[in-house]
């Protein structure tokens, strides 16, 4: 019954998201699809926070670094190939994360978090104080890639309405794949391991290797969110890499609930609505340029208000209603 | 023939100026029960920690059916068949009994890149049932493993170290905090278990120890005072001062 | 390399170490005694030098004094700003998890932000070297340093003195050291652990306030600095390992002198140094020089 009404209520929010483009103006269109690139974006973090428990404040590095590949090696003449460029942005990233994962998950807790907002702003300085990347200025995507089979187009995103499809699309599919990710004996691995690693190794599991895959796996579908974000606006410059983006994304998998792979997605609409609504003119006139500092208090509030997020609102509810039992063990 | 399992010899652990453990050695046997005793701070845990991997020996070397596992990590260790139940419980308190053990028996079906998931997986379900049924647990299966009695969790604790198929079993406390009848349940199935496996018992159940086991070392302040059969031990005077000295 | 150049860069890297260590100790003091990991932990910084520049034409007006005087007037509104916060915001990220820790103080950076574009703006400042250390010595020949640059260190240095004899050689220092290793025995002891926790948090906030407001004349005034900082003191809290002030030092010496030789030798690669010298440092001891 349950399943059937999930279902239901999943195809309808669909129906919803597809007949959006017919009756939203372009802009509300490209806040759409703004929200869905930062869904996505906050999924591969959910990966490693939610599902492994591996708390990154570094995730930003891995988005920009895959925005910065395919905005670096589009040709300036005409749209490049996504076959090779969209795989190629996510082996970047991954690649960095390989790196820097394999050294960060020498470490838990508090020092895991300052070491990859470390290695973050590593891969900050190098394209805000090099050449490479265009400096502080940024660069220019002027061809959205196309996918090509020789002298065969087969899909074109110019088109609005066609990008709008296809960002649903990879976050459909992200989703997809991390759901069946969880659910097989890997995903069942990271579980334990998030709860305790110890016992996990105890039994025989080599959980710095499990460790690790997640994290480039996490890092990797990063990559995919950056590479629609470049190609969405067709600029990127060194603030995609800077802490406050993994800040906001790390917000997001919090206030969205850590304990459903959902909770991603819920945390980056609740939050990009938060901000659209605090730079509004017309709610808070003036003030409205001051938005850091409405938007910095509902983050203290919301943050100190919601342990387990939007997603665990009813189970909060419900703990309130109930004398404390077993204390609320992470979910799922 | 008693076969020697898991022997280890001349173990040395330092933490900075303390030294925890100072020349122990011992050896596990299949069908024998070993237990270790001592006084707090004796040392105990720390043995069973560099036994099973969670921490190097400073001096010493442990072989695990002949083979020199000093070097291993501890999930490899585990692959070789130890098997390790801790003090505190470390059962993983949202999932069920069933599931708990199912988890713990997937060491041995790890499958990175199957796509299957996990409850499906035949052989962890396998292992996962056989844990249970050894551990008597069989009828507390999709119990919610965190609302289980003490004394279930201290069993389910055996039965996650079962899953896996362990030859050698390095049990630490798993009386704590159990009442007469959930020990006498556990007693019974440390005797069942004997046959099959090398069992390492720490324990501060006096009574229990001498039920239950086949050898005795005693360690005092991380040295051995003295090691053999329980009658030999109860009568030791060493032991006796011991025991009686540092008594609460 | 010339020995006059190299004197130069070894007394800019001590004097940056020695700045950095000022605003780590202070990160590391709060985390190691009361469990906070503190992002804002930057902004006092920032805010720190954003009174040195603010208040020093009204300290030379009411008060007729110079630069020492406006540093003291900044550190003892530091201070009172430290207490007042710990008793509004912070205490209540005690019995918290480190996430939340992270992203509320994340939040009250971005208010921080705000409330300083809205008293003092966005600009850029210079805050001007008082008159009496604006000379330079004679090293050699050729080669001159500034007066103020070996003030900074001093000050430092004497910071330093006065914390290592305050925690070993007074009551409150035996309680924080006390605290560092065992949070629920001072408790037991008696010990008010709330003024304790209060007392810390507030010289912590004074100590990156300090180093912000000496730091002014050298470094000059802008937004970003504070968050600047911030992540390099991570890197020193990392590398010394979190609740050791000894660490701290030794960590900070270490990354003064890789920043700047750093700067000196791989100009294009300046900035990324000091990140490959904690990812070296994590390779051999991921729980830093020195386990709390």
């Amino acid at each position: 019954m349950r399943f059937i009404l999930r279902a239901i209520l999943l195809l309808v929010l669909l129906a919803l998201v597809l007949s959006l483009p017919s009756f939203a103006t372009s802009y509300y269109l490209g806040l759409v699809v703004k929200i869905m690139i930062y869904a996505l974006f906050a999924l591969s973090l959910q990966l490693l926070v939610g599902c492994t428990g591996l708390v990154s404040l570094g995730h930003s590095a891995f988005f920009g670094i895959a925005a910065y590949f395919v905005t670096l090696l589009s040709p300036e003449s005409g749209a490049g190939n996504m076959l090779w460029l969209l795989p190629g942005a996510i082996l970047a990233a991954m690649a960095y994360a390989a790196v820097t994962g394999a050294l960060a998950l020498r470490t838990k807790g508090i020092y895991f978090i300052m070491v990859t907002l470390a290695f973050a702003q590593m891969a900050y300085y190098v394209f805000h104080d090099t050449a490479l990347g265009g400096g502080t200025d940024g660069i220019y995507l002027y061809f959205r890639p196309e996918i090509r089979l020789g002298d065969w187009v087969v899909l074109n995103i110019d088109d609005q309405f066609v990008f709008y499809v296809f960002t649903l699309a990879c976050l459909l599919l992200t989703w997809l794949f991390l759901a069946l990710l969880m659910r097989s004996r890997f995903g069942a691995a990271l579980t334990g391991i998030r709860v305790n690693e110890q016992r996990m190794r105890a039994a025989g599991f080599s959980t710095f290797k499990y460790k690790l895959i997640a994290y480039v796996i996490g890092c990797g579908l990063a990559g995919v969110a950056g590479f629609l974000y470049a190609v969405k606006d067709g600029y990127v410059n060194p603030e995609l890499l800077a802490w406050e983006q993994s800040g906001l994304v790390l917000l997001m998998v919090i206030l969205g609930g850590m304990g459903r792979l959902w909770g991603a997605v819920l945390g980056a609409v609740a939050l990009t609505l938060l901000q659209e609504v605090f730079q509004s003119h017309a709610l808070f006139g003036e003030f409205a340029s001051r938005w850091h500092l409405t938007f910095g208090l509902a983050i203290i509030a919301l943050v100190a208000a919601l342990p387990q997020g939007l997603a665990g609102l009813p189970d909060q509810w419900r703990n309130r209603r109930r004398p404390k039992s077993i204390s609320s063990a992470s979910a799922q | 023939m008693t076969q020697t399992l898991l022997s280890a010899k001349n173990i040395t652990r330092r933490f900075g100026g303390l030294t925890a453990i100072d020349n122990v050695s011992l050896d596990l046997k299949r069908g024998a029960v070993h237990a270790v005793i001592g006084t707090n701070g004796a040392g105990k845990s720390t043995l069973v920690s560099v036994l099973s991997g969670e921490l190097a020996p400073n001096e010493g070397t442990i072989h695990l059916n002949q083979e020199n596992i000093t070097d291993w990590p501890q999930p490899r260790r585990a692959r070789a068949g130890m098997g390790r139940s801790y003090q505190r419980t470390t059962i993983f308190p949202s999932l069920t009994v069933h599931e708990n053990c199912r988890l713990t028996a997937q060491a041995n079906h790890q499958h990175f890149w199957s796509w299957t998931p996990a409850r499906r997986c035949m052989q962890s379900n396998e292992a996962a049932d056989r844990a249970l049924e050894l551990a008597g647990l069989a009828g507390f299966r999709d119990q919610t493993a965190g609302l289980l009695s003490h004394g279930g969790k201290r069993q389910l604790e055996i039965a996650m170290s079962l899953s896996t198929h362990p030859t050698v079993l390095l049990l630490d406390e798993p009386l704590a905090g159990m009442g007469s009848e959930e020990t006498d349940r556990m007693l019974n199935l440390l005797a069942s278990l004997k046959s099959e496996h090398a069992i390492l018992l720490v324990e501060h159940d006096m009574d229990a120890v001498f039920r239950i086991s086949d050898e005795i070392t005693v360690m005092v302040n991380g040295a051995v005072i003295a090691h053999g059969d329980p009658v030999g031990i109860k009568a030791n005077p060493l032991v006796q001062t011991a025991y009686l000295g540092d008594e609460e | 390399m010339d020995p006059a150049i190299l004197l130069i860069q070894c007394l800019n890297a001590v004097q940056y170490g020695l700045l950095l260590f000022l605003v780590a100790s202070g990160l590391t003091l709060i985390f190691g005694i009361m469990g906070i990991i503190n992002l804002a932990h930057g902004s006092f910084y920032m805010i720190g030098a954003y009174m040195a520049f603010a208040l020093q034409p009204l300290v030379a007006q009411y008060l007729g004094g110079g630069f020492v005087l406006t540093v003291l007037v900044c550190v003892v509104l530091a201070t009172v700003l430290g207490y007042f916060l710990e008793w509004a915001f912070y205490s209540y990220l005690y019995t918290r998890e480190h996430l939340q820790q992270v992203l509320m103080t994340y939040g009250l950076i971005l208010v921080f932000e705000e409330l300083r574009s809205i008293i003092v703006g966005n600009d850029v400042h210079g805050v001007p070297v008082p008159s009496w250390l604006a000379g330079s010595v004679r090293l050699g020949d050729v080669m001159t340093y500034p007066v103020y640059r070996l003030f900074i260190s001093l000050v430092c240095i004497l910071v330093a003195a006065l914390m290592f004899w305050v925690l070993t050689r007074t009551r409150l220092g035996m309680m924080i050291r006390a605290g560092a290793s065992n949070r629920e025995m001072i408790n037991s002891l008696g010990i008010d652990i709330n003024r304790l926790f209060r007392i810390v948090f507030a010289i912590g906030v004074a100590l990156a306030a300090l180093a912000g407001a000496i730091a002014a004349p050298v470094s000059s005034v802008y937004p970003g600095m504070g968050n600047a900082v911030l992540i390099i003191c991570f890197v020193v809290v990392v590398i010394g390992g979190i609740g050791s002030i000894k660490g701290a030092f030794l960590a900070a010496m270490l990354v003064g002198f890789v920043d700047t030789f750093g700067q000196v030798f791989f100009p294009a690669a300046a900035g990324v140094m000091v990140y490959l010298l904690m990812a070296a440092i994590l390779l051999f001891k991921p729980e830093g020089l020195f386990k709390h």
